[in-house]
């Protein structure tokens, strides 16, 4: 039927494939119009909106407002509550970035190192991956909990006192970006079992031939350099997560005690919702929106080159 | 194989085991904690010493509470009915348009799908102040539109699905219209079934987002009875039952059950769904 519908189209007379061809279009227009008009109404719009809203002193509710220049962008330049959430959110990446790539990968070794009950220990490292992260906040809460929570009666049975984690301004960020270790890492795993069942078989052969044929040998050889680009694919993707971290943050501590585990997505939510500073909190999404496109422009990059690679 | 080969791989296997039952047990833990917690009475989560099972089986208490003083089911239900609307809304604004981007030539193509990608650089935690004032202007802050407008349009829904539907061969579309069929048939009989997967993948992609997603519905609505899920327990949380940490932990048990069953009885699905969409 293929051949016949080229046949046909060959023999038509160029009116009718002008006719058609506008036909073509029009159903091609009517096709894309409504989510045309929706990515106009609600994305491109409100990020213009955004922008503007960034250089005016508009508050919620309120009916006037005035363009103000770059004053909200100069008073988020000298608020050390900014500064301390971008130093934070910078610190839990560094922190859950390494933490969830390198336990990501180690369990995607170890489970792909043999087939046994391999099932099972993809699923159950997944399951954090699939919970409702307010729910979890609220039971991690619990468990740091500092006289009832596991951690320390745990710490407690081996005779040293635990401390308030979440209260604790020295640890407040470092519990939270523990959590999201913990929610993080079993995606990374399923990453790189994708990553590991695409070496071939081959390599691993001509690997034992060379007599490179001990485990340790077979990972340093063969397995960690054909998942260089899935582990940089990984970090991107971790690092642009961990960078939107919030309902850990929004549930557990609020950005305390005194902003030692403030970042800036629980910041924007403050200013725009809680205190209703819209020009202030939309120059801080600018700010965050900038970020944020620089990442994931990265992120597309990385997938680029792992597309030649493979 | 020598003797010595073979002890080492046992070896190894043992270890493999050893390992991995190590790190699996700190994905598990806070699971078995929360429903640990949620069967037992308040004296004995306060208690200096802990057993995983409780002494006094105070479980049909604890969910009966978790039930009752807050809608727990009624969160549920919000979620679905949020979660399928949502996603209903997007197959229909994004499939004709992914299609269109796929498979048809018209003027104005090329530029729309550089605006598609340049869409999916956004987050939308960004866009949402103007949405909180859209939705403020139309009256619609505290209802079901606000949780679901916002999320209709879908540029990574566009993105992925206009990728799918390039590799279904131009032949097949050729013999459907020389069979009559009008475009907007070969979209919802052809292309439809043909890109299941894509479908699948992009709708477990969607439902696990916003069934989890706790900052929109933060700032999009107040009453209980809309909540969905994931605000739904901090608003219990803050009520005077959530004080008490048994219901608290059935509430949240409660909460997270509906996605790791779904997960469990569908893994393959959901994993493939979700590192495909995350891959792009």
């Amino acid at each position: 039927m293929s051949v016949m519908a080229l046949v046909h189209r060959r023999a038509r007379p160029v009116a009718r494939r002008r006719q058609h061809q506008a036909a073509e279009a029009t159903v091609g227009w009517l096709a894309v119009s409504p989510a045309l008009i929706l990515l106009i109404c609600l994305l491109f719009g409100p990020a213009a909106a955004v922008i503007l809203f960034s250089f005016t002193d508009w508050q919620l509710g309120a009916t006037t407002f005035h363009f103000v220049g770059i004053e909200n962008f100069a008073a988020l330049w000298a608020d050390p509550p900014f500064w301390k959430a971008l130093v934070n959110t910078c610190i839990y990446v560094a922190i859950v970035v390494p933490g969830t790539v390198g336990l990501g990968l180690a369990t995607a070794l170890l489970i792909e190192a043999s087939p046994g009950l391999r099932g099972f220990y993809r699923a159950v490292h997944f399951l954090p991956v699939m919970s409702t992260m307010s729910a979890m906040a609220v039971v991690w809460g619990t468990m740091l909990h500092p006289s009832i929570g596991l951690v320390n009666r745990t710490l407690a049975t081996f005779g040293l006192t635990g401390i308030n984690w979440l209260r604790d301004e020295h640890t407040a960020l470092l519990a939270v970006a523990l959590i999201g270790i913990w929610q993080g890492f079993g995606f990374a795993m399923v990453l790189f079992v994708s990553g590991l069942k695409a070496v071939p078989q081959q390599l691993y052969d001509a690997a034992a031939v060379d007599g490179a044929d001990g485990l340790f040998d077979r990972l340093r050889i063969v397995t960690l350099p054909m998942l260089g680009p899935v582990t940089m694919f990984v970090i991107v993707l971790t690092a642009s997560r961990a960078f939107e971290v919030f309902d850990s943050v929004r549930v557990l501590t609020q950005g305390g005690p005194n902003y030692a585990s403030e970042v800036l997505l629980n910041r924007l939510y403050s200013e725009s919702f809680d205190y209703l500073r819209t020009g202030y909190g939309a120059a801080l999404t600018v700010v965050y929106l900038a970020i944020v496109i620089a990442l994931t422009l990265a992120q597309a990059r990385f997938i680029e080159r792992r597309v030649h690679y493979s | 194989m020598s003797a010595h080969r073979r002890r080492s791989r046992v070896a190894g296997r043992i270890a493999r085991h050893a390992l991995l039952v190590v790190s699996a047990a700190f994905a598990l833990l806070p699971f078995v904690w929360m429903v640990s917690l949620s069967l037992k009475p308040p004296d004995e989560i306060f208690q200096p010493d802990f057993h995983l099972w409780p002494k006094t089986f105070h479980g049909v208490e604890n969910y009966r509470v978790a039930l009752t003083a807050a809608p727990m089911l009624r969160f549920l239900l919000n979620g679905v009915f949020v979660c399928a609307v949502i996603f209903a809304l997007q197959l229909v604004i994004c499939v004709p348009c992914a299609y269109a981007l796929a498979k048809l030539r018209f003027r104005g193509r090329d530029t729309l799908f550089s605006a598609v990608l340049v869409g999916l650089l956004v987050p939308p935690q960004a866009l949402a102040i103007p949405h909180f004032v859209l939705l403020y202007v139309f009256g619609l802050l505290d209802t079901y539109a606000a949780l679901i407008l916002p999320w209709i349009i879908s540029a990574f829904g566009i993105f992925l699905l206009r990728q799918f539907f390039r590799s279904i061969p131009d032949e097949i579309i050729h013999a459907a219209r020389l069979d009559g069929l009008g475009e907007f048939e070969i979209i919802w009989r052809i292309m439809m079934p043909m890109s299941a997967p894509a479908l699948a993948a992009f709708g477990i992609f969607s439902v696990v987002a916003h069934w989890n997603d706790l900052f929109w519905p933060l700032i999009a609505v107040r009453s209980e009875d809309i909540s969905t899920p994931a605000l739904g327990i901090l608003l219990f949380r803050d009520d005077e039952a959530g004080q008490f940490l048994g219901p608290l932990m059935a509430g949240a048990t409660i909460i997270v059950a509906p996605l790791l069953l779904a997960f469990l009885f569908a893994q393959r699905r959901f994993i493939d769904g979700l590192a495909t969409t995350a891959m792009k």
